[in-house]
């Protein structure tokens, strides 16, 4: 843009120093945009107001968010409706007559001689000893549907992944509302709380709350824990603690800043009791954090549930879960039927991505929300 | 909430606030924000406190309510509501008065709105915590009220956020809110400086109009004289925590005492001016409130500075008129005055030559 060599006389003067200052003159477009509007009982409402329709901006979702929406749709939805889909018992190794009878025996050459194979064991889509017929996704190192363990492996991961989260949320959540919203020890206190917890390695501290929660083998080893002494619940509650401390602190950050907003005073000058304010003024301006950090969380309990499963502390076989597939037969991924790795592999790896995708939306939407205010 | 705590029959001044100080503990050392201020305050009647930023307004009105954060905090003095003693209450036992008897309005009425909570809701919430009534009739009232403030209409702006509506509409929906359970006493802190000019006047007429259906007190929180000219029964003008002249409003506009007033005043553009006239200011900055200068807070920046000023602080006096105080060594409008004047343009003192060219010595 070329500057202008020379400014009309009438739009510069001389300051107080002798110095030339510019005087900027509203422009008669400006000014007529600004009192275009509507009069609504001796009020001018200004263009602008009536035409924010926040609406406008809501429903823009991107195709990679509607791609993990459903994807996440597909997940839960097999995960809550596993027993009724057409997979079979995930726990069931089909015996080799049955195979036989269904007509689904396979004859290889092995060593120069062929070979009947009715055992359908890490047989699948990329194995060397070829498909397992009647096993979709092919049969794991027990013989066992991939199928059906992965639809109920879906099942105990979400499960454990959400409920050691919700853990996490409603513990850390609460602690840190009370925390960021009266300030002073409480604060000091539950802070340095989140920081020790925090100083442990994560893995290392799940490790060991697995270790201290899980049922002595003295209780008897054929009896079954009650349900909330379960594995699976075990492995919620480890992980919910590691969770505690870090929705704890985005919950403190985030109350922090909204306590300080006048509405908060405004409520407290109309009455309103401490309680009340928490959950009623700054929680739900605080939810949106919590929520896309929730949505992050989960996807990071999936893959510590793996983890710890490696570690041999996950779900108890036979009960399948992604991450104790992947533990169980992690030998089979260079011996020849790398499927029954890369198959919960996949999946943990789609659902990670698309949870932490969809945690982003959620911040992007928050940030929105907050601009348009 | 028994009834009987608030007497009809009390027949003494609604608000007596005497000698209040309000400190705050700091890392740099004790913050007089507020330091020592009387001022009493009839039932339907309206006080004006002027300053300019950081003079101790916003913390005089939060204190007298009780509305500060309890950290580090000094606060002595008496703020007698209807007799009662206020300072000393617990957070607790002020929820009795706070909405019912005391409310306040924020100077911005875009932070001063929840922005995730419909604005029905807002104003049913303050109803239903002090009045034991169904959510449906709460509703109503909601509505009537937004009525009350002149919110086209009220029905469908229940359901709406506050990003939904203009600046001014949601002062008025602040107002609304404030007014929801009915107080005796407003606090208004600078309740149209967010606002366009259009809008301002509009807001104050309303809030004026308000207060005289429903015989109501206020104390009108501002910069602008302009804004508590006319509106206010009395005025007290603030600077580095203290009242420095109060007065009718009236009186002072027609008898100003204290040079501060009187600079204050000359700072407002007048619409008689040239275009590109200077725009009178009050050179220098406010006092530390740390550690306030000897004497006169003022003298540093007064036009009217004499040796004494420096020296002792001048006490609150009486002036002609009924009611009229101020602290001034060498008043406006006074042989003394104009003597110190006439030296400082002599000794060619910033301040005085600033009033001098303003020219809005008026008497």
């Amino acid at each position: 843009m070329p500057a202008p060599p020379d400014r009309p006389s009438d739009s510069t003067h001389a300051d107080g120093l002798g110095r030339d200052v510019l005087v900027e003159r509203p422009s008669e477009a400006l000014l007529a945009s600004e009192l275009e509007g509507l009069v609504v009982d001796g009020e001018l409402i200004p263009v602008a107001a009536i035409e924010a329709d926040p609406k406008a901006h809501r429903h823009k979702l991107g195709v990679g968010a509607w791609l993990a929406i459903v994807w996440m749709a597909l997940m839960v939805g097999m995960a809550i409706l596993a027993p009724i889909l057409p997979v079979g018992d995930p726990e069931e190794t089909i015996s080799a007559e049955e195979i036989r009878e269904q007509g689904n025996c396979v004859t290889v050459e092995r060593l120069g001689r062929e070979i009947e194979q009715c055992n359908i064991a890490a047989r699948g889509p990329f194995a060397d000893d070829g498909g397992a017929p009647g096993y979709l996704l092919g049969g794991d190192g027990n013989g066992r549907s991939m199928a059906a363990r992965l639809v109920y492996g879906a099942r105990t991961s979400l499960f454990v992944a959400t409920g050691a989260v919700l853990v996490g949320f409603v513990f850390g959540g609460s602690l840190g509302l009370i925390a960021g919203y009266f300030g002073g020890k409480i604060d000091t206190v539950l802070t340095g709380m989140f920081n020790v917890l925090l100083s442990i390695p994560a893995i290392i501290l799940a490790l060991a709350l697995v270790s201290f929660l899980a049922p002595q083998s003295s209780e008897g080893a054929g009896v079954d824990p009650p349900w909330w002494r379960s594995s699976s619940m075990i492995l919620i509650y480890a992980i919910g603690v590691v969770a505690i401390p870090l929705l704890g602190r985005i919950t403190r950050a985030a109350t922090l800043t909204w306590s300080q907003r006048e509405f908060v005073l405004a409520a407290r000058a109309q009455g309103a009791k401490n309680a009340r304010i928490m959950i009623r003024e700054v929680l739900p301006n605080v939810l949106p954090a919590m929520l896309s950090i929730t949505l992050l969380g989960i996807a990071v309990a999936i893959v510590a549930e793996g983890a710890l499963s490696i570690l041999g502390v996950g779900v108890r076989p036979p009960t399948p879960s992604w991450g104790n597939i992947i533990a169980l037969d992690r030998a089979y991924l260079l011996t020849g039927a790398p499927h029954i790795v890369l198959e919960p592999a996949t999946l943990i790896f789609v659902t990670v991505l698309s949870l932490n995708y969809l945690g982003d939306v959620v911040r992007a939407r928050f940030d929105v929300r907050e601009a348009g205010i | 909430m028994s009834d009987t705590r608030f007497s009809e029959e009390y027949e003494g001044p609604l608000l007596e606030v005497t000698d209040v100080k309000t400190y705050f503990e700091t890392d740099r050392g004790v913050v007089r924000s507020v330091d020592g201020v009387s001022f009493t305050l009839e039932r339907g009647k309206t006080i004006g406190i002027v300053g300019e930023s950081g003079c101790g307004k916003t913390v005089l009105a939060r204190s007298v309510m009780g509305l500060l954060p309890r950290r580090g905090l000094i606060r002595e003095g008496s703020v007698r509501f209807e007799g009662k003693e206020l300072i000393g209450l617990t957070p607790r036992e002020m929820r009795a008065y706070w909405g019912s008897q005391l409310a306040m309005i924020f100077q911005d009425p875009m932070t001063s709105l929840n922005p995730v909570m419909k604005i029905g809701k807002q104003i049913t919430e303050s109803i239903r915590e002090h009045l034991d009534v169904e959510k449906k009739y709460a509703l109503e009232l909601a509505e009537s009220l937004l009525r009350s403030v002149r919110i086209p209409e009220p029905q469908r702006r229940l359901d709406d956020y506050p990003h939904q509506l203009s600046g001014g509409m949601r002062q008025r929906v602040c107002i609304a809110v404030a007014l929801a359970a009915g107080p005796k006493l407003l606090f208004a802190d600078e309740p149209t400086t967010a606002l366009d000019v259009t809008v301002q006047a509009q807001v104050l007429d309303l809030m004026a109009e308000q207060q005289r259906e429903r015989f109501m007190a206020m104390v009108l929180i501002t910069h602008d004289l302009g804004v508590v000219a006319g509106r206010a029964d009395e005025i007290a003008v603030m600077y580095a925590g203290r009242i420095v002249e109060k007065a009718p409003a009236s009186v002072l506009f027609r008898d100003m005492k204290m040079p501060y007033t009187q600079a204050l005043l000359s700072s407002i553009p007048k619409l008689a001016d040239a275009s590109h006239t200077r725009l009178a200011t009050i050179p220098g900055r406010p006092p530390d409130l740390v550690k306030p200068p000897k004497g006169c807070k003022f003298a540093p920046r007064c036009a009217y500075v004499q040796d004494r000023c420096g020296e002792e602080e001048p006490p609150l006096t009486p002036g002609a008129s009924a009611g009229h105080e101020f602290r001034c060594w060498f008043p406006v409008g006074t042989p003394e005055g104009a003597d110190a004047l006439a030296r400082n343009v002599e000794r060619r003192l910033p301040a005085a030559l600033v009033l001098a060219a303003a020219d809005t010595v008026e008497v």
